[in-house]
Formats: structure tokens, C-alpha cells, sequence
């Protein structure tokens, strides 16, 4: 049984990731779960200088899910490469570096400054929806997301992917303009702007008003984009939204993603991330299928 | 630093001790390396209901391996437990937090100030700590918790909002009314309980430990979703926002800005 998959020329041993936000550096979830036996660890996003993120509340729980507005809180580039990057190394898996910025130029030194870091790839957050400035800015927009996305493939050493918001016309769109100017791999979804509102106070529930909503209730929404997504460009999709086991992970590799990641679910179940690995051998083996790769886009 | 998990207990028993508070045991290894002032995330079994609701430690019973959560009835979740009975099961993720400093207690003549539903962790830090303890309790009315099991302990002065029992007003005014004096605090309740506290420590020029509270998501440092101002710069992100769930609950007053 082969469980491998390749995107972009990296190989990573399965197909199973964690959703950038949901699992720090991975150091909070390593009493939980072997990181050596995921297929990559996906960090919180980075950017060039520390960010003291949204005022609390910041996080709110709805009906099959959760609305968060932490507003990107990371130390920076610089502790990250002290502290984050060496402690990802003492492990057998690929790195994926989430990235954000305010303005291209933040993305783009944050880009520079991980060249030569041992990362298999950079993952672009242009759709965070919780900042001001930045983020869901350069994602809602197929011009601005073309141009930030050749800026940074023009600097970056390692394979690019785009993190795609959901909170667009056509998000086809803006994964086309993406291929276009040159990414390696899309992620999706990033959370779908949600908002709630505490009735007895008549006060918003979040600091920030809005929050992105992710878990469970937004499943159906992104294995519908990852299809559509799937049928539009030729680069693989990294699929993620609402994924807390094998059975979520594999339709979305029938809808055509090549990898999926693991989000708001590893806050439901600390264990997750490996239960999703194993669930997925075993489906192989149930169903007598050879390579994980066949899998891929193969929803009839 | 005891790896956390995420584990099945059973619950032993489970009684309501007053407006809308219950009173539960549960077997548990988790039982093994709990402290006063930590807290476990307790899971609803309904799906719509995904997170851990971090719950307090009250008491702990290392020799039947149990725990003890006193809490409050807020909302879906915490109703599904509060129906649990003898038998059932509830998933935790824990021990979660850092605890109440009780080494920096020893000897010292200590108040114990619990508001509310931050009466709980108070019994486990009384039972544990080694000085002289002044416990004051801040209750709504004359329905009192877990007063009699706090006396075993220590002093326990009481106040109510409404003047049905003890000093009328809160834990702050059973300070004024009795002139009690002590070299340290340890406290857990409402905020505005918290920074009167905070207030007066600093004029009595004595540490004060205050355990916070905010809301959660995933309970072990990932998320960045329960964090409260600092004055120094934090560990994990270098900012001013320090982890509730993991450099807390616990802060010592003058390092949050509340």
C-alpha cells in the first residue's frame, strides 16, 4: 500500500496535514499526536514582525463549528526561525510555512527570509478574514491575488501555494488567477466569514464582530469548492474545512484534492490528525486500493 | 510538565448544590497529576456542541483516582452535563494549565478569595496549601456551595450580595469589616472581583495570584484564542498576550493588565 503523495516535486509520506492556525508549530499538539507520522505540519501564519492580533473575545462556538477572530497573534519571523524551525527539525516531516503580511513587500520578506530555512513549501494566507489590512485583501480579487502571488514567485525559493477564501463570487476565479501567475498548489478553504450575536447582551459575541467560521458545518461548502476547483486548474489542491476524520478526508480526495489538512477538528479531538492517517490506510485496504493517488479527483 | 490527553472518565456521582450548580465526581487517571488552580476541558457528547468546556479542578482524590468539577449551567453544553448520572462517561482533555504557585505560599498568612463559580478551585488550593488561610467567599444570596467543605481548611468568612448571609457586598468589604490582614492572595472570580483585588495588592504592596478566565478553543496553547494583556512581553508570541489556557489561568496581578 502506497499512502505517498507528490505536490509541486515534494513528496510527502501521506496525504494527511494540519490546518495553518489550528495546530501552532506543532509543539502544542506533540503530547497528542507523533508529528513524525504526518504528511506535513502546516504552521500558524508568519509574518515579517510580531502581531498582537484581534482583542478577545476571540473565539466563539456555533451550531457543528466555531467563528474565530484571533487576527494572526504570531511572534514574528525571527523567533520563528530561532524556535519554530529547529523544533520542526528534530522531526520526520515536511514543513509547510504559512505566510501573511499587510503589504506585499511584509509577504515578500517574510518569503526571503525563509530561503534557505528547510521548508517544503510556503503557504500564501491571502484570505485571512479577521485583519484589516493585508490578508483576505490581496484573495478577494483575481487581480490583486495574480499580482502578490508573481511577486512572491518571483522571490521564493520554495514551491508556492495560495490559501483561497471562500468569501468570493467565484472561487474558480481567483484559483485560475492564481495558476496563471505562476502557483504550485492552492489550499482550500480558508474560513467563511460568520458573525454571532449574543441576544440577551445585544452585543456582537467576538471583539471583532466577524469571525471565520470553520468545523464541521462548513464541510459541504468546501468539498463543493474543491470540486469545482479541481475541474478549473491543473495544479493540486490541498483541501481542507470541517475534515475530523478518514471519511471527511476522503471525499475530499474524490473531489479532486491531493492532500488535505486538518483544522478547528484537532480541537475536538487532539488525536485527529493520525486517527485521519490510519482511517485512511484502512479504507485502502477495505476497498483493495494500491496507491492513495488514486483516490484523487476520483468521484464519479 | 505531565503529558496532557484526552481521556474517558466515568462519572461517580453528581448532585446540584445550588441555583444552577452541580457538584460532580468523576474516575479518572487525569486524577493522578491534577493541582489546585489547573482545569480540564470537558466535552459534550452532542456534535453540534464541539469544544471543551474548560471546567475548574475543585477537589482531587489521588487515592480513589477522582476528580471533582463544580460548575455553573451556561448554556447547550454544560445543560448535557449536568444531566450526566452515575455510569456515564465524559470525555477531558487535561490536566490543562499552570496551577496556583502553592510552594510560594508555605508559612505565609494568605487570604483565599473565591467569587461565584470561582468558589470551586479554592477547596483543592485550601486542602493543599501550607500557611495560615483566611477564606473569603463571595456569593449572589444566602444559597451558599461548598462553604462547610472549606472550613475543614481554614477561617471562612462569607459575603452576599444581597446581605442574606455574612458581610453584605463582596469578598473586598469582609476585608474592611473583620480588618484582615494577610502577606499574600490567592483569588479566582469575576473580573471586577479580580481587579478590586488587584487593586489592593498593590497598595498593600503584597503578591496576589488571580486565576482568569476567558473564552476557549482548543485548551493547550495552539489556538491563540484565550489570551489577556501583559505587561512584559510573552513567551510564545512576544507580544503583550500571554496564554490563558497554558501561562495561566493563573497570573501573578500586577503581570496582566485586566
Amino acid at each position: 500500500m502506497n499512502t505517498e503523495v507528490k505536490i509541486a516535486g515534494e513528496t510527502f509520506k501521506n496525504p494527511v496535514m494540519t490546518a495553518s492556525g489550528t495546530f501552532g508549530s506543532g509543539m502544542e499538539y506533540s503530547d497528542f499526536v507523533d508529528l513524525n507520522k504526518l504528511g506535513a505540519v502546516v504552521t500558524k501564519g508568519v509574518a515579517n514582525v510580531p502581531w498582537e492580533g484581534n482583542p478577545t473575545p476571540r473565539v466563539a462556538e456555533v451550531y457543528g463549528g466555531m467563528l474565530n477572530a484571533i487576527g494572526l497573534q504570531n511572534p514574528g519571523i525571527d523567533v520563528f526561525l530561532e524556535r519554530d524551525i529547529p523544533f520542526l527539525q528534530n522531526y520526520d516531516t515536511n514543513v509547510i510555512v504559512n505566510v501573511c503580511g499587510k503589504t506585499v513587500a511584509d509577504y515578500l520578506e517574510v518569503v526571503e527570509r525563509l530561503s534557505d530555512a528547510p521548508v517544503a513549501m510556503l503557504e500564501i494566507n491571502v484570505s485571512c478574514p479577521n485583519v484589516k489590512e493585508g490578508a483576505i485583501a490581496f484573495g478577494q480579487k483575481a487581480d490583486s491575488l495574480y499580482d502578490i502571488t508573481s511577486q512572491i514567485k518571483k522571490k521564493a525559493k520554495q514551491p508556492v501555494i495560495m490559501k483561497l477564501s471562500p468569501n468570493v463570487t467565484d472561487i474558480t476565479e481567483m484559483a485560475k488567477a492564481a495558476e496563471a501567475a505562476g502557483a504550485d498548489a492552492l489550499s482550500m478553504i480558508n474560513t467563511i466569514t460568520g458573525m454571532k450575536i449574543d441576544i440577551h447582551k445585544k452585543r456582537f459575541v467576538l471583539a471583532n464582530k466577524t469571525g471565520g467560521m470553520s468545523g464541521p458545518a462548513i464541510k459541504p461548502v468546501a468539498v463543493r469548492m474543491v470540486y469545482q476547483t479541481a475541474q478549473a486548474v491543473q495544479i493540486p489542491i490541498i483541501g481542507m474545512g470541517g475534515i475530523g476524520s478518514a471519511e471527511d478526508a476522503i471525499e475530499f480526495l474524490l473531489a479532486g484534492a491531493s492532500a488535505v489538512a486538518v483544522g478547528a477538528m484537532n480541537f475536538v479531538n487532539p488525536y485527529a490528525t493520525v486517527e485521519v492517517v490510519e482511517g485512511i490506510e484502512a479504507y485502502m485496504k477495505q476497498y483493495d486500493i494500491e496507491n492513495v493517488t488514486d483516490l484523487i479527483g476520483a468521484v464519479e | 510538565m505531565t503529558r496532557k490527553k484526552k481521556v474517558t472518565a466515568t462519572v461517580v456521582s453528581q448532585k446540584q448544590i445550588g441555583e444552577q450548580i452541580f457538584d460532580l465526581w468523576l474516575e479518572t487517571k487525569l486524577s493522578k497529576n491534577a493541582h489546585p488552580g489547573q482545569f480540564v476541558g470537558v466535552y459534550p457528547h452532542n456534535e453540534s456542541t464541539l469544544l471543551p468546556r474548560p471546567i475548574s479542578i475543585c477537589e482531587v482524590d489521588r487515592a480513589k483516582g477522582r476528580l471533582r468539577l463544580v460548575y455553573r449551567v451556561a448554556g447547550k453544553g454544560t445543560a448535557e452535563f449536568a444531566a450526566c448520572k452515575a455510569g456515564d462517561t465524559l470525555d477531558l482533555l487535561g490536566v490543562l494549565g499552570n496551577g496556583f504557585p502553592i510552594d510560594k505560599a508555605k508559612g505565609k498568612k494568605i487570604f483565599l478569595m473565591g467569587g461565584g463559580i470561582g468558589i470551586p478551585p479554592m477547596l483543592e488550593l485550601a486542602k493543599t496549601l501550607d500557611g495560615k488561610k483566611q477564606i473569603l467567599l463571595g456569593y449572589r444570596n444566602k444559597e451558599l456551595f461548598l462553604e462547610e467543605d472549606l472550613a475543614e481548611y481554614g477561617d471562612v468568612y462569607v459575603a452576599t450580595e444581597d446581605g442574606s448571609v455574612g458581610t453584605k457586598g463582596n469578598v473586598m468589604d469582609i476585608i474592611n469589616a473583620y480588618s484582615l490582614q494577610a502577606d499574600m492572595i490567592m483569588a479566582c472570580g469575576p473580573m471586577p472581583m479580580l481587579r478590586a483585588i488587584k487593586k489592593y495588592a498593590g497598595e498593600q504592596g503584597i503578591p496576589a495570584y488571580i486565576s482568569l478566565e476567558e473564552r476557549m478553543a482548543c485548551g493547550v496553547g495552539a489556538c491563540l484564542g484565550c489570551v489577556c494583556k501583559t505587561a512584559g512581553v510573552d513567551s510564545h508570541s512576544h507580544v503583550h498576550n500571554a496564554r490563558i489556557c497554558t501561562e495561566g489561568p493563573v497570573f501573578e496581578a500586577g503581570e496582566v493588565d485586566i
